[in-house]
């Protein structure tokens, strides 16, 4: 598989402060690639400079072979880019947002229109297409920036948040495009909040904290890096004094969530069995009793409180 | 080259049908120079013919810095610009459409005083040279407008407060209102630094076939300041579109 991303000593110094310190990775084609990271790392800078929106201060980013600093114009025609801060323009209706966008990337008028009507019949907008982008609520809004991010067929995809505040089925319905793009050979580069999202989508993820790269892997290769954390998530029908698990033998940690208490633990089959037996002894019924590895999450905030 | 100018031009359309297919915009241009001008004339003994190329000039001066000061700032706050901004075009591009819009809002608006002079009497004595003065000056003012909007604000306030501070102090001192060559030494050296002074002596000449300035240092005049203003606000707006997002 070649690069089609290739990242190499990138920064960005904004009043002296360091957003993004000297990144290096690379972003193979046809991969969904997940960006994380929490409030403040970095995410945001880096893909306002991989989509040439800002320049570094130093390093450089090459999109499908182009040097964006040198290049800027070859290399954001093989882009689409879903910002997190954007928005169609609310005056124009849906139908005259995407053809702008095909006008701006050079699209024929011919292919840009079955294409328009083919993204607004496949987001459920085509009804709409006539109709102001201000009447449209915010899920039909972000399909919209969607579908524009994709009148010029890009051969990568950046996303930005895409499904931040989105209701149940707009969120299913992005995720689904994401799916579909990629089996179409297309390459995502996505940042997001959620991780069962990246879990659940992306091929790789970066972790990115303090403008620094914490980790570069396959999820559950990350997930395997930490494999110290498997924990067993334990509910009973009455409360308990937590001290109590957490003082049972080979527990390493204990987190609570609702009801719910999970003990972290090398030896799953010993704590399943000294809980056993405190439900008994505390004359206790248990509701709910799961040996789970750790997620995504779990790597992400261990990552991210190491630093 | 050809691409990014389709692609200005798609920009030009955007900014038509958003910004100046508006009926307020379109009143404020035509009813903004009316009154200042009426609040000038009104009795006053001066001849038909210049009072309508004063006002022609003032039209197209008010009508293309009207709306290019307020597109960045709009568009930042609307955040429409990190999308500009993200796809293939270049600085130049997007203030070349945003120019564009303005250039053919400004000449649109310009035919009502002359309609208004025609119906009155006035005669174009050179309508070639009217012509190409006006889409000169079209460029010129609309590339100034473009100076004031490269302020990194979303607030269109700030930017309408700077550019009227700046666009009524012109006015006076642009031979509109006291022909140029009855002002004073130090007033004709004022109005030689404002562009509208340039476009109000061609008005002139076209309308009277007289003028303070040689046509062709009329011309030249407004091309320098079209070129100057837009390199100016090239610049301006490179620097300042990353401090916007």
């Amino acid at each position: 598989m070649k690069n089609v991303i290739e990242v190499k000593e990138l920064t960005k110094h904004y009043n002296g402060l360091t957003a993004v310190d000297h990144i290096n990775f690379e972003v193979e084609e046809g991969e969904v690639f997940g960006f994380l990271g929490p409030n403040g790392a970095g995410k945001t800078t880096t893909v306002r400079m991989l989509t040439g929106v800002i320049k570094p201060s130093s390093g450089s980013v090459s999109v499908m072979g182009f040097d964006l600093g040198r290049h800027p114009i070859r290399a954001k025609e093989t882009m689409g880019v879903v910002p997190e801060l954007s928005n169609a323009y609310t005056e124009l209706s849906a139908w005259n947002n995407l053809q702008f966008m095909a006008e701006l990337y050079g699209v024929p008028k011919r292919v840009a229109v079955s294409r328009a009507e083919e993204l607004l019949t496949k987001f459920d907008l085509y009804d709409r297409k006539d109709h102001a982008v201000k009447t449209f609520s915010k899920g039909m809004k972000q399909k919209l920036i969607t579908a524009m991010s994709l009148m010029n067929d890009p051969e990568i995809l950046f996303l930005d948040e895409p499904t931040s505040g989105l209701d149940v089925r707009s969120a299913r319905l992005i995720k689904e495009m994401v799916r579909e793009l990629r089996d179409t050979g297309k390459t995502i580069f996505l940042t997001t909040h959620y991780m069962d999202e990246a879990s659940q989508l992306c091929n790789r993820v970066a972790i990115i904290n303090h403008g620094r790269i914490a980790a570069i892997d396959a999820p559950e290769k990350l997930k395997m890096r930490i494999g110290g954390l498997q924990y067993v998530e334990v509910s009973f029908t009455a409360p308990v004094d937590v001290s109590d698990l957490r003082a049972m033998a080979g527990i390493i940690g204990l987190r609570t969530s609702g009801d719910k208490i999970q003990l972290y633990t090398e030896e799953p089959d010993r704590t399943i069995r000294s809980l056993v037996d405190y439900s008994r002894s505390n004359d206790l019924e248990i509701v709910t009793l799961n040996t789970l590895t750790p997620t995504l999450e779990d790597v992400f905030v261990k990552l991210t409180e190491e630093e | 080259m050809i691409d990014q100018m389709r692609r200005a031009y798609a920009i030009a359309k955007k900014d038509v049908r958003i910004y100046y297919l508006k009926g307020p915009v379109i009143i404020f241009g035509i009813l903004s120079p009316a009154f200042l001008f009426l609040a000038f004339m009104i009795g006053r003994d001066l001849h038909v013919d210049f009072l309508i190329a004063g006002l022609l000039g003032m039209t197209i001066f008010f009508t293309s810095t009207s709306v290019t000061p307020v597109i960045a700032p709009t568009e930042t706050q609307t955040r429409n610009l990190e999308r500009l901004a993200a796809a293939p075009i270049s600085v130049t591009t997007i203030l070349f459409g945003d120019m564009l819009a303005s250039v053919l809002f400004g000449i649109a608006i310009s035919l009502v005083p002359i309609l208004l002079g025609m119906a009155l009497g006035v005669t174009i004595v050179h309508p070639f040279i009217l012509a190409l003065g006006i889409v000169l000056a079209a460029f010129c003012f609309s590339a100034m407008g473009l100076i004031f909007s490269s302020t990194p604000t979303s607030m269109t306030s700030t930017v309408m407060m700077l550019s009227t501070m700046i666009k009524f102090p012109l006015v006076f001192i642009s031979g509109i209102f006291i022909p140029v060559q009855e002002l004073p030494s130090w007033g004709r050296a004022l109005a030689s630094l404002s562009p509208l002074t340039y476009i109000t002596d061609l008005c002139r000449y076209s309308f009277q076939g007289a003028c303070h300035y040689p046509v062709m240092v009329d011309i030249g005049a407004l091309l320098v300041f079209l070129i100057v203003f837009m390199v100016i606000a090239i610049k301006l707006h490179e620097r300042s579109l990353p401090k916007r997002l």
